[in-house]
């Protein structure tokens, strides 16, 4: 038998001056299931709190309406003062009759039915409230970060310098990513090795932080808390252990024609090698695709030469079960294959370049030397054309991409300004469609560029590229001029568009994290969460959001950092108890309630059930994990046969509110 | 009799343990769906022909959690059911052999009725029904006594399959079965109002259309759930018919191939594939084609959304007053 | 519902929680009026709407119902706006095909920031229900 106590809130005059609240405490005495009920002047101060408590307590409420202000107000408050008196909190229910009644209607009369049919339906509703207990799950003290570039990095060294272990998991045999193929940053035009390098250094030594290169997330199961994550360790053929770096093997190695990865192919390095200088781990590793040995089981040249007797032609992928608290997707992006771009004559003539090719091109350590010359002939360019938003912001051809990738504006503007301080005599033409510079002190670095270093910008596109007599003539067209203007260049730099790492989009099925059309993973909240995906405990570092620069990177990469703390900071994660609850009898297993689940909360297993003639049958039923259901209630309507249910907001509660109002 | 041979010759050699068909029903003209265990039972009672109308894909979801291999005779329009049935995982396909049987559409019982009273007996032979009537023998064409759902058909493809009896059949793309769709969204809203009260207050309730279903599967349909609070014994409002024929269609939106059984079998004749078909063409035209059934990938629409898709203001049933 | 002799609609809103509820209490903070007829059901998502509730509310004498949620893009819960969309365009559309007056059913987006535009949308179905009158579209012949 239902025992419910109504408690009518004055709130001073607010709600008394246009509802006549002993009226509608009075009206819903009479409600069936109510034993109590009663108006006071503030019934969220102490006192009114007291009254509430001790009616629970005296008149042994099973339940209780409190018809006072909005919920988002005082509904915390107010499971509190329930609690305290021995009640479950969720055998509460508030009417909200002064920011949806007395506050919005003048007319005395009106506003006081209207407030007595807020609380029937509050009493329609509380009267099928269960009790809900908040659910609780451990937090296992480690986070993995998926990504080993200066987001993946800022974000492992952000967690591990609070406290926390912290994996970095990278692809790659080395860490750093994109970053450190870059040449200059802008707009300091401080070297991007110089900055990078101790970084890499730092996670390397960090005694919190385990470095798995050349290894990729093969299964993640679990969930916030208590993620279990199998990683693939991809055979290196060399024993990380001991593997001093010394690059002995990497000089004797005879297979010399391997196109070099780091360089993006400009030149070419061994079959067994250590990406770059300062790479972390500083290990060798063989690629398979070109040793001889591996291929023919001929040569053993690196094994000989080896000091430590590090290398393991025999070596085999392995497999890591680990367990994390939180992840961090660091997966970045790379630029857009230029393929179908035939008119600008990339891969047609090695002169036409992307602008990350043109990063090591006047890189010390690339290919040249640092000193800017052309792929083809190894000269000097004296003319060189830039072609903006090559692949960006053009989705109608279906080639490139709708959005803008941000940071070309600004890496165009430093190479052109590095090429005119280093070569004084080289004249660099920009084709443009516009101009985007918000960011602090981009503005004047790129008038910088224009004013005081002589770079041509032209307004317009440029329409085809053909390669002549050793020259490049590009064809464009100056909007602002009105002309269309030939330019014979020795080196053309393409400003390819960048697009999520493809690795992205396994790993978002993998971590159910959403993603949105261009496969950048999705935010829960475009402004007010912008570094946590909508899958609990999965946050998001870098361009794997979004195209950003450096700056925005690491600044993203701590942000992601401080969500993880405070998560791996807790002991356990309190859940929210409404949540969907799916009733096994009823369940179909038809798996649509799975796919309208933003947050991957829904899983299925076969159970035995006893049928009505007394046999047993096998039954796909829907379970849901409630510390991963934030309870939006998406599966209750996908349901057909309303197996699924929301606790706190269930198909009969929301019904017995509706025919309370409609009666 | 190729299709009873097909029987038998599973039967007999053990590949399934049992086969889904039809036998005789109480009249001439009634083909129920039966599961037979034996060559035996199947010589003696399997029938086919035009007016095994029945589609067979609902009773497989039953049958194939029992012990062994069922057998399944499937006409292009079960087959959508099925391969749905699977993709819902509501039908074992591990336990079910599909035996694809081409259809040139079933029989009308009441139309052939009226074209040989009197019937007695019928039998096909080459697209003619020769029928035996208490007037003598009447030879009706089959085009003439077609059901609607055969009229319009959307397609005669087999789109799931063990073993095809003869030649796989395509899709329809000229089906004309949205034009009852299109007749009554150009009737005035109060025409409209008219025509659906007149047909849903015919409405017996004796749950027909959801029992032939197969879409409507459920385990517990809403409609008989008291834990949801939606289960009526008795109509407790006036508008108790219509909102169930609403919610059943809405539930089976996206998920109805549009096999036509609900009007197949209502007794009261109400066109109930209408509601279905309805939201089909909606879905159609707003979110893009779709046909349930005919793959087991796809997301069906009302699963799905596009960050484009129109609002709900845009949403129109029919010409406006 | 009748009311001093006299017919008033009634109207339920169901709201998401996060934004159109807020966004209802706005309107109260900022003292905007609308009819009293609106009666407000707190819902967690707009996808949490089945249209079992919908046809509930009509079953039972509502005469307008009405759905406000966050708009598209902005759900709290990143998509469920998205399908809520889809589901009451596609009942809108049926309800509208079997003769339902269409201007009984409204989806707005209301954002916890539009105290002003729940307050115009309210005044505005309100007024649009009244020109419609009484439901009684939903009836059975039978129980005339």
């Amino acid at each position: 038998m239902q025992r419910i106590g109504v408690f009518v809130c004055h709130c001073g005059t607010n709600i008394a001056a246009t509802v006549d609240v002993a009226q509608v405490a009075e009206t819903l005495g009479k409600e069936p299931g109510v034993v109590l009920a009663t108006d006071y002047p503030y019934m969220c101060s102490q006192s009114g709190q007291d009254m509430i408590e001790n009616a629970i307590r005296e008149q042994k409420l099973t339940g209780v309406v409190i018809c006072s202000c909005s919920p988002r107000m005082h509904e915390a408050t107010f499971r509190k003062t329930v609690a305290r008196a021995g009640l479950n909190p969720y055998l509460l229910e508030i009417a909200n009759v002064r920011e949806q009644c007395s506050w919005v209607h003048k007319d005395r009369e009106e506003a006081t039915q209207k407030a007595i049919i807020l609380g029937r339906a509050a009493i329609a509703k509380v009267t099928l409230n269960a009790p809900l207990v908040a659910g609780e799950s451990p937090v296992v003290k480690r986070a993995l970060v998926i990504g080993g570039g200066i987001a993946g990095i800022q974000t492992a060294l952000d967690i591990a310098d609070a406290g926390f272990e912290v994996d970095i998991v990278e692809k790659e045999a080395t860490i750093g990513g994109k970053m450190a193929q870059l040449d200059k940053t802008f707009p300091t035009l401080d070297c991007a090795a110089c900055i990078l390098t101790p970084k890499m250094v730092d996670a390397a030594q960090h005694e919190k932080i385990n470095i798995l290169s050349y290894s990729e997330v093969e299964a993640v199961g679990g969930f916030v808390g208590s993620f279990r994550v199998k990683i693939r360790r991809k055979a290196r053929y060399v024993d990380e252990t001991k593997c001093t770096g010394c690059g002995l093997c990497t000089e004797k190695c005879p297979q010399k024609a391997v196109p070099n990865p780091f360089n993006l192919g400009l030149d070419t390095r061994r079959a067994i090698a250590i990406p770059f200088a300062q790479a972390v781990p500083k290990v060798a590793y063989i690629d398979p695709n070109y040793c001889t040995m591996l291929k023919t089981g001929k040569c053993g040249v690196c094994s000989k030469v080896c000091t430590v007797g590090a290398i393991d032609y025999k070596q085999q992928d392995t497999l890591e079960e680990r367990e994390y608290g939180a992840i961090v997707a660091a997966t970045g992006y790379r630029p857009i294959s230029l393929e179908k771009y035939g008119e600008y004559a990339y891969g047609q003539s090695p002169d036409v370049v992307t602008s990350l090719e043109l990063e090591r091109l006047m890189n010390a350590a690339g290919p040249t030397g640092g000193t800017l010359l052309r792929p083809s002939d190894r000269t000097h360019p004296k003319t060189i054309v830039f072609v903006q938003c090559v692949g960006s912001r053009c989705e109608e051809d279906g080639r490139g991409k709708p959005y803008c990738s941000k940071i070309c504006c600004m890496y165009t503007a430093k190479h052109a300004m590095l090429i005119r301080e280093k070569y004084p005599d080289t004249e660099v033409y920009v084709f443009y469609i516009d101009v985007r510079t918000p960011g602090k002190n981009f503005d004047e670095f790129y008038r910088r560029a224009v004013e005081e270093y002589g770079v041509h910008y032209i307004t317009g596109q440029v329409g085809k590229i053909v390669p002549e007599n050793g020259k490049l003539l590009v064809q464009g067209s100056d909007l602002l001029a009105g002309m269309q203007p030939k330019i014979a260049a020795d080196l053309v730099v393409l400003a390819a568009a960048i697009e999520p790492d493809p690795s992205a989009r396994s790993l978002a099925t993998l971590l159910t994290a959403s993603m949105d059309t261009n496969d950048f993973f999705t935010e829960a909240h475009p402004k007010l969460r912008p570094v946590e995906s909508p899958t609990a405990g999965v946050f998001l570092s870098g361009a794997c959001q979004g195209p950003k620069d450096i700056p925005e990177t690491v600044a993203q990469a701590g942000a992601a950092a401080a969500k993880v703390i405070g998560l791996l900071s807790r002991d356990h994660i309190v859940c929210n108890p409404c949540v969907a609850t799916p009733n096994e009898q009823m369940c179909n297993g038809c798996s649509s309630c799975e796919k309208v689940c933003p947050y991957g909360a829904i899983t299925y297993a076969d159970k035995e059930f006893r049928m009505p003639d007394r046999t047993t049958a096998l039954r796909r039923v829907a379970q849901v994990n409630p510390a991963v259901c934030q309870g939006c209630g998406a599966c209750t309507v996908a349901c057909p046969s309303g197996a699924m249910d929301l606790l706190g907001f269930s198909n009969k509660q929301i019904m017995a509110e509706v025919d309370a109002i409609c009666r | 009799m190729q299709v009873k041979e097909k029987a038998i010759e599973l039967l007999s050699s053990g590949k399934v343990s049992r086969v889904l068909g039809w036998k005789q029903g109480e009249f001439c003209y009634d083909l129920t769906p039966a599961v037979f265990e034996s060559a035996e039972e199947v010589e003696r009672s399997f029938v086919f022909s035009p007016l095994a109308g029945a589609n067979l894909a609902k009773y497989l979801i039953a049958e194939s959690r029992k012990e062994g291999v069922v057998a399944a005779f499937l006409k292009p329009c079960d087959s959508y059911s099925v391969l749905q049935l699977c993709k819902e995982h509501r039908i074992r396909r591990e336990n079910v052999y599909l035996v694809g049987v081409p259809c040139e559409g079933t029989v009308d019982p009441d139309l052939l009725r009226e074209n040989a009273k009197g019937l007695t007996a019928v039998r096909e032979a080459g697209g003619t029904l020769v029928c035996d009537t208490l007037y003598g023998e009447k030879r009706v064409d089959l085009s003439a006594v077609l059901l609607e759902r055969c009229k319009v058909c959307k397609s005669k493809k087999i789109v799931v399959f063990d073993e095809l009896l003869g030649e796989n059949g395509e899709e329809n793309p000229q089906s004309t079965r949205f034009a009852a769709v299109e007749e009554i969204e150009n009737l005035t809203p109060e025409e409209r109002y008219a025509f659906w009260q007149k047909e849903l207050s015919r409405c017996i309730r004796c749950n027909a259309c959801r029992n032939v279903c197969p879409a409507c599967s459920c385990e517990t349909c809403v409609f008989d759930n008291a834990k949801l609070g939606t289960d009526n014994k008795a109509p407790a409002s006036r508008f108790e018919e219509q909102y169930f024929h609403i919610i059943r269609a809405f539930h089976v939106a996206g998920r109805c191939t549009d096999c036509g059984e609900c009007s197949r079998v209502c007794p009261q004749k109400i066109p109930l594939h209408l509601l279905n078909r309805k939201f089909i063409r909606d879905m159609n035209t707003l979110y893009g084609q779709y046909q349930a059934g005919a793959d087991e990938e796809s997301l069906p629409p009302m699963l799905d959304f596009r960050m484009d898709d129109c609002e709900p203001s845009a949403a129109r049933g029919g010409k406006q007053a | 519902m009748q009311v001093n002799g006299a017919w008033q609609p009634t109207i339920v809103a169901f709201c998401c929680n996060w934004c159109s509820y807020a966004g209802a209490d706005l309107t109260g903070t900022n003292r905007l009026a609308y009819p009293a007829n609106v009666k407000i059901i707190r819902i967690p998502c707009s996808c949490r709407l089945n249209p079992l509730f919908i046809l509930r509310a009509f079953g039972r004498g509502a005469d307008g119902v009405i759905l406000c949620g966050c708009h598209p893009g902005d759900c709290h819960y990143t998509t469920g706006n998205y399908y809520a969309r889809r589901r009451m365009t596609l009942l809108f559309s049926m309800l509208d095909f079997l003769g339902i007056e269409r201007e009984r059913t409204r989806v707005e987006w209301v954002s916890a920031a539009e105290g002003a535009k729940f307050a115009a949308v309210m005044n505005d179905f309100v007024r649009q229900i009244t020109v419609l009158g009484e439901n009684k579209r939903l009836e059975d012949f039978r129980c005339k």
